[in-house]
C-alpha cells in the first residue's frame, strides 16, 4: 500500500486509489486511537517540522498530535504573520530546516503555491496543511472519512458546500476529493463568496439554502470570516445568517435527516445555529478526531512508503 | 570607419523602400551609398556579410523601465540601453517609476545625460502627475521642454477623472499623448486573472473589467477633452473593442501590447512561477486572440515590452506577493517574429510599423531616413535565425523573464544609430579610424 505521490499539495490531481488507501489507512489509526495505549512506533526515528506562516492551533495541534502517536519526532516551527516581501528568507529558513535532516514538513501558508515550492527547493515529503485560498488536503480527507464512516458511502452522496467558497481552503479539495469519490459537489452561498467559473468544475451553484438543505445529503459549512477584509462581500451579519444560517427551524421545515459538518471553530449563530451546532445533525467534534486519524495514515504513508 | 553591410535586404514601409541583396556603404556611420559600389568605394571599408539580414529603421522600444534613479541593483540607465542594443532597438522610452519619479527637469535630465553617449536614445516619459500620486498634474511645460515625450503614472492609471480631464487639457497644449496603465485600483488587488485559473490556484482574482473601465474612461475623456490617449500593455478583449471602436470614432487613441500579452495565456501559472506575474495580468486564450486580431486591422499600433526588471530575491517569493513584471528587451524581437511573422498573424511591413515607425509617431519623434548624408538608424535582423533565450545572456541586470530556454526564430544581429555599431556583443565607435 502507497501512494502514487511523496508529497500531499491537494486533491486535484489525487486518484480515486489513493484516497481510498488513506481512508481505509485513518480506519485502521481510528481503532488505535480508541485504545488505552495510543500510541505506535510506526515512525520511530523521523522527523517532522511544522512549519507554521500562519496561526492554526488545530491544524496544528492535530498534526502534532497524529506525529506523536506514530512515535515521531515533531518539530514546531511558528512564524507569526505572513511573509510578505521576505522570499529569500523564507528559503533560507527552508534550507535551514533541511540542512538539520528532516523527513516531512507540514507546511501553512498564507500564500497559494506555497507548498509546490517547497517541493522544488528541498527534499522532504511536503503535506499541505492549508495555502492560501488554494488547498487543505486533510481536512478534505477527514471530511470524506467522516462522511463514509457516517453514511456508508461517498459514491452517489450530494454533498453541499455552505459559506464563502471563494476565501476558503477546505472548498476547493473537498470539491476535488469528492468528485473523485463519486459524490455530487455544489455550492451554496452570497454569490460574491462564490468563485468565478466554479460551474466549469462541474459544481452546481445554489444561492437559497432552504433549496441546498432539500436537494443534498451532506452539508459541509464553512466558518465565515469576520474580520474585515472579508466582511466587505456581504452586507451585514445579520443578513447572512437570515439567508445563509443554518437553524434547527430551517433543518425541521425541510424535514431532512441531513449531515452537517463544519470545520470549525463556529461562529455560532451565523453559519450555524447554537441549536444546530449541538444538535443531532451535527458531527463537528466527531471531524477532529477523525483529523488525528487522517493525519496518522497520510504521515504514515508518505513517510514509510516514500 | 568606413563599414560595408553587403547582400543585406532592406526595408523601409513608410518611405516604400524593399531593396533586396544590396549594399549598404556608412562612412562614420553616415549613409553614404546604397547599391553599386566602386573599387574607391569599397577600399578601407570593414565588410560585413549580411546574407539573409533584413536593414529595418531602427526599432523603438515606448515601454521601458530602467530602474535609475532608485533601484540601480536592478537596472541602471546604462545596463537598459545595453540590453536594448542587444535586443535590436536604437531607441526607448522610459517610463517615469523612479525612485524619485520623473516629475521634475532635474530627474528627466540625468537620466538623458546618462545615456547621452550611448548608441540607443533614450527618451523619458514623465510622470503625469507629483511624485504618480495621482493629485496634481506635474510640471509638463517644464517637463516638454526638458524632452519629455509623454506623460504617464504608469503602474497605476491616474487616479481621479478630474485629474485625468487637467492632464489632458494641459498637455495638450504640447501636443504630448498621455500613456494609460489602464488599470481599476479598486478592482486591481488581485494576484492573477479572475476566472476558472484563479479558481483553481486559490490566487486572488483580478477581474479583466478592470482595465476595460479606465480604457472607457480614457477614450470618453480624450474625446471630450480633445487629448491624445496612448493605451498601455492592452491585454483583454473588451479593451481591444473599445480601442477599435473609439478609433473610427475618430478620438486620438493608439494602443500598445507586450509579447507576453500575445504569447502567454494564465493557463500556465499552474507553476506558479513568479515570472508569470504581472500587471496587467495574464489572460485568456480568448484575450490573446483578440490581441492578435488587434494587431492585424491596426487597432493595435504598437508593440512594447514593458521591460520591468527585477532582483531575483524580489520575485523569489511567493505569487500573490511577488511584483509584476517580466524583462522583454532582449526577447521582444524574437517573439514578435515568432509568434506573428512565422505564424502568418502579421506582415513584415506591419511589424515594422508596430516596432519602429508607430511608437515614434505616437511620441512625436522623427523617423529614421534611408538617404545618402543621413546617420545610418538601422536595426539589423536575421528573421530566421533560431536561437533558444538564456537569461544568463542577458545584457540587463536582471534576469526575470519567463522565456528562458525558449525557441525563438527571428533576432537582431546589429543595431546602428548615433554613429555607432552593436555588433557580436561589441559596441563599435563609428567614428574612429
Ligand atoms: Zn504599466
Amino acid at each position: 500500500m502507497a501512494l502514487s505521490t511523496r508529497h500531499l499539495l491537494g486533491l486535484q490531481s489525487v486518484p480515486k486509489e489513493d484516497i481510498q488507501t488513506i481512508l481505509d489507512t485513518a480506519h485502521t489509526f481510528r481503532e488505535v486511537l480508541e485504545r488505552p495505549i495510543k500510541k505506535v512506533p510506526t515512525l520511530q526515528g523521523k522527523t517532522i517540522v511544522n512549519l507554521f506562516y500562519e496561526s492554526s492551533t488545530r491544524t496544528r495541534i492535530s498534526f502534532e498530535l497524529a506525529e506523536k502517536r506514530l512515535s515521531a519526532d515533531a518539530i514546531n516551527f511558528s512564524v507569526s504573520g505572513s511573509s510578505v516581501g521576505k522570499g529569500e528568507t523564507f528559503k533560507d529558513t527552508i534550507k535551514n530546516i533541511e540542512a538539520m535532516k528532516v523527513d516531512m514538513v507540514i507546511v501553512r501558508h498564507s500564500a497559494a503555491g506555497t507548498p509546490l515550492y517547497l517541493t522544488k527547493i528541498c527534499d522532504s515529503n511536503i503535506i499541505n496543511a492549508g495555502d492560501g485560498t488554494h488547498e487543505h488536503p486533510t481536512q478534505a480527507l477527514l471530511d470524506m472519512y467522516s462522511i463514509r464512516q457516517k453514511i456508508g458511502k461517498l459514491e452517489g452522496l450530494k454533498v453541499c458546500i455552505v459559506g464563502d467558497v471563494a476565501h476558503s481552503r477546505v472548498a476547493l479539495s473537498n470539491i476535488f476529493g469528492l468528485q473523485t469519490m463519486g459524490a455530487k459537489v455544489s455550492v451554496c452561498g452570497p454569490s460574491t463568496m462564490i468563485p468565478k467559473n466554479i460551474n466549469e468544475l462541474g459544481v452546481d451553484v445554489i444561492y437559497n439554502i432552504d433549496e441546498a438543505i432539500q436537494e443534498n445529503d451532506v452539508l459541509n459549512v464553512l466558518r465565515i470570516q469576520l474580520e474585515r477584509k472579508a466582511r466587505e462581500y456581504f452586507p451585514s451579519i445579520r443578513e447572512y445568517a437570515k439567508y445563509f444560517g443554518i437553524t434547527q427551524e430551517r433543518l425541521d421545515k425541510n424535514g431532512k435527516d441531513i449531515l452537517i459538518l463544519h470545520p470549525g471553530p463556529i461562529n455560532r449563530g451565523v453559519e450555524l445555529s447554537s441549536e444546530v451546532a449541538d444538535g443531532s445533525n451535527q458531527i463537528i467534534l466527531y471531524q477532529v478526531t477523525n483529523g488525528v486519524a487522517i493525519r496518522m495514515a497520510v504521515l504514515y504513508l508518505l513517510g514509510t512508503h516514500n | 570607419m568606413k563599414i560595408l553591410l553587403k547582400n543585406v535586404d532592406i526595408i523601409h514601409p513608410e518611405d516604400k523602400l524593399d531593396i533586396k541583396g544590396t549594399t549598404v556603404l556608412l562612412d562614420k556611420g553616415i549613409i553614404s551609398k546604397i547599391g553599386e559600389l566602386t573599387r574607391d568605394d569599397k577600399a578601407d571599408a570593414k565588410e560585413f556579410d549580411f546574407s539573409g539580414k533584413i536593414i529595418v529603421p531602427g526599432f523603438f522600444d515606448m515601454h521601458v523601465h530602467l530602474r535609475e534613479p532608485g533601484r540601480e541593483d536592478e537596472e541602471t540607465v546604462i545596463t537598459g540601453c545595453n540590453s536594448a542594443a542587444s535586443g535590436g532597438f536604437t531607441g526607448i522610452a522610459c517610463m517615469p517609476n523612479t525612485e524619485p519619479a520623473i516629475d521634475t527637469a532635474e530627474v528627466l535630465k540625468f537620466i538623458k545625460g546618462k545615456s547621452s553617449n550611448h548608441l540607443v536614445e533614450v527618451f523619458p516619459v514623465a510622470a503625469a502627475t507629483l511624485g504618480r500620486k495621482g493629485e496634481i498634474i506635474s510640471p509638463m511645460a517644464e517637463l516638454v521642454e526638458a524632452g519629455a515625450v509623454a506623460f504617464s503614472d504608469d503602474g497605476a492609471a491616474i487616479k481621479t477623472s478630474s485629474v485625468l480631464k487637467r492632464a489632458f487639457e494641459y498637455s495638450g497644449m504640447y501636443n504630448t499623448p498621455i500613456i494609460e496603465h489602464c488599470e481599476d485600483e479598486s478592482l486591481s488587488d488581485g494576484a492573477m486573472n479572475e476566472g476558472i485559473n484563479s479558481t483553481l490556484l486559490g490566487l486572488p482574482p483580478l477581474p479583466s473589467v478592470s482595465e476595460d473601465i479606465i480604457v472607457s474612461r480614457d477614450i470618453l475623456m480624450a474625446d471630450y477633452t480633445g487629448g491624445r490617449i496612448h493605451i498601455a500593455h492592452i491585454s483583454t478583449k473588451n479593451s481591444v473593442n473599445l480601442v477599435r471602436e473609439a478609433k473610427k470614432r475618430g478620438v486620438k487613441v493608439t494602443a500598445e501590447v507586450t509579447p507576453h500579452h500575445f504569447t502567454l495565456t494564465d493557463d500556465l501559472i499552474k507553476s506558479y512561477d513568479t515570472n508569470l506575474k504581472m500587471s496587467p495580468p495574464l489572460r485568456t486564450q480568448e484575450d490573446v486572440n483578440a490581441i492578435i486580431k488587434g494587431l492585424k486591422d491596426g487597432t493595435i499600433d504598437c508593440i512594447a515590452s514593458d521591460h520591468a526588471p527585477h532582483s531575483i530575491e524580489e520575485k523569489e517569493s511567493e505569487f500573490q506577493y511577488a511584483p509584476n513584471g517580466i524583462v522583454g528587451l532582449e526577447t521582444i524581437v524574437g517573439l514578435s517574429f515568432s509568434e506573428l511573422i512565422h505564424k502568418n498573424k502579421i506582415s513584415l511591413g506591419d511589424l515594422i510599423y508596430k516596432l519602429s515607425i508607430n511608437p515614434r509617431k505616437i511620441l512625436n519623434l522623427p523617423i529614421p531616413k534611408f538617404e545618402v548624408g543621413s546617420s545610418a538608424n538601422f536595426s539589423i535582423i536575421d528573421p530566421n535565425y533560431v536561437w533558444t533565450v538564456d537569461i544568463l545572456k542577458f545584457r540587463s541586470k536582471s534576469k526575470n523573464s519567463p522565456f528562458d530556454k525558449r525557441l525563438l526564430t527571428g533576432k537582431s544581429f546589429a543595431v546602428i544609430n548615433k554613429q555607432k555599431m552593436f555588433f557580436d556583443g561589441q559596441l563599435i565607435d563609428l567614428t574612429s579610424v
